[in-house]
């Protein structure tokens, strides 16, 4: 008797998990931001360097929207592309780079134009009081430093050989890690000595790293494109979100992180 | 036969199989070859290889005295040894990973000191997948040869001993050829897991072409970069994790 009645549960569980993913396709139009409040769920993906800045706009939009309720998938940019490709429920996607942007919008899965909405510089990422002295590019050649990179298909990893390019400086990385916050999370462990990531990520990390610059000459800069994604189940607070975030409000939010205002 | 039963039996293996169709139906299956034999990927399948295999071998060495120990020795604190031994069967890879960093990395517990006194880390290196794979994977082996100890006839071992054979001889000579089904059944239970490790990996050892890249981690990457290609290489996984599984079916679950 016990037993039927939860596999009867079970079977429940199931064929509702089928019927809610199953509703996903269905597509809106795309719709400006109306007068009426906004509410539902909303599905940001955004750029793993985007964590803690994005987290604090969610909660300030949550609060000035209060029957919306703001949810974040946070990874390599490539990754969120990848999700959205195999139909992930995504209302919103803020990209690193403007190559994954435009490699999804040309593959009709987002609405609209993308807007670009931040840049960001490189830094050098090193452990508190920089123990291995290195002071540019070059250093991150030298023997005995454990130089550890991403991927070459996440912006930062692209944006990392550009850079070493440019300094003419040859380096094997130890390890191609596939976000910006996996090279971070090594760096404070203490598995490696130094990485190249986004200025706003070592402000983030606080005191667990330190950064050293890279000159302009040398520098890439990074553009932030976000945009909504096509069959959002929620396009009026999509395109409120985006527009908050290009506001002068959430521009002053993402500035206090670190981030070089979109224009 | 309740027809209830047998509905939510085939939702079930439906769930398993769909997946497995998905992959076999959307794999590129005329750029089999060119994705199979392209550098990255035989250089991941030779690393794979190399790993999982001493990784196997690891777990011989290490998990047949743990398993024996179990499977004979009454001592206060088996069962907690035991759960703590086989924990990485439930742990997610990623936190064995994190707790290997603790330990192994370079300002780990152990690793700190392998550091200062050898130079030697572990992390980044095919020495730090071995272990993240051994870590993950051994437990399957401790578990089947535990089994397979326990179910053995022991009056063979007994007679041996009457007979004047030392104890290590009568392990050795004995013990581990009766308990050969079980062995081969663990090591290879153990050498499957290993074969598609990922999470501890990653952690762990990081993620370098021919050195940490093994076939999971290169499935991972290149499903961001080349959809197909990791279309192919889950395949190649799934193909041999399949035939395992089938091989082994009579041992491990007992003949249906």
């Amino acid at each position: 008797m016990h037993n039927r009645f939860s596999m009867l549960i079970v079977a429940a569980v199931f064929l509702a998990a089928c019927g809610s993913s199953g509703n996903a396709a269905a597509t809106s139009p795309a719709a400006t931001p109306s007068p009426v409040p906004l509410s539902g769920n909303l599905s940001v993906f955004a750029a793993a360097s985007l964590t803690a800045s994005f987290t604090a706009l969610g909660t300030s939009f949550q609060a000035a929207n209060p029957g919306v309720k703001v949810k974040f998938n946070f990874a390599g940019t490539p990754t969120l592309v990848t999700q959205i490709e195999q139909g992930a429920p995504a209302d919103v996607l803020a990209s690193a780079d403007t190559t994954n942007m435009d490699k999804l919008t040309a593959e009709g899965f987002t609405a609209g134009a993308s807007l670009v909405f931040a840049h960001n510089l490189l830094e050098i990422v090193v452990a508190p009081g920089n123990p291995k002295g290195i002071t540019g590019l070059a250093d991150l050649a030298k023997s005995g430093v454990i130089y550890i990179s991403e991927a070459p298909s996440v912006p930062a990893g692209k944006y990392s050989l550009q850079a070493l390019k440019s300094a003419g400086v040859m380096v094997t990385p130890k390890s191609l890690e596939a976000s910006v916050t996996a090279v971070i999370s090594k760096i404070e462990l203490g598995e490696a000595d130094a990485g190249i990531v986004y200025t706003t990520d070592v402000t983030a990390a606080g005191s667990k790293v330190a950064g050293v610059q890279i000159p302009a000459a040398n520098n890439v800069t990074a553009t932030y494109p976000i945009v909504v994604v096509k069959g959002t189940t929620n396009a009026a607070a999509a395109y409120a979100f985006t527009s908050y975030v290009v506001s002068a409000t959430g521009q002053s939010a993402l500035a206090s992180f670190g981030f070089l205002p979109a224009t | 036969m309740p027809i209830v039963v047998l509905v939510l039996a085939a939702i079930g293996a439906a769930f398993f199989i769909v997946p497995l169709l998905g992959l076999i139906v959307r794999s590129p299956w005329r750029d089999a070859l060119t994705a199979l034999t392209a550098p990255e990927t035989l250089e991941a399948l030779k690393l794979s290889l190399f790993a999982s295999l001493t990784a196997t071998a690891a777990g011989l060495v290490l998990g047949v005295p743990l398993a024996w120990l179990y499977a004979r020795v009454e001592f206060p604190g088996r069962n907690l040894l035991r759960a703590l031994t086989t924990l990485p069967m439930v742990l997610p890879p990623v936190v064995g990973g994190i707790a290997l960093l603790l330990a192994f990395g370079r300002r780990g517990l152990v690793g700190s000191w392998l550091n200062t006194t050898f130079g030697f880390t572990l992390p980044f290196t095919t020495a730090g997948v071995v272990m993240a794979e051994t870590f993950v994977a051994m437990p399957f082996l401790i578990l089947t040869v535990e089994a397979g100890l326990r179910s053995m006839d022991r009056r063979y071992e007994e007679a041996a001993r009457t007979l004047g054979a030392s104890r290590w001889r009568v392990f050795t000579r004995v013990t581990l050829p009766l308990i050969g089904p079980s062995l081969f059944a663990g090591a290879v239970l153990c050498w499957a897991r290993a074969l598609g490790e990922f999470g501890a990996t990653i952690t762990f050892a990081g993620n370098f072409p021919g050195v940490t890249q093994t076939m999971p981690l290169a499935v991972y990457l290149l499903l961001e970069t080349n959809q197909e290609a990791s279309y192919i290489l889950s395949l190649v996984l799934l193909l041999v994790s399949l035939v395992v599984l089938v091989g082994l079916r009579d041992r491990w679950l007992g003949s249906a």
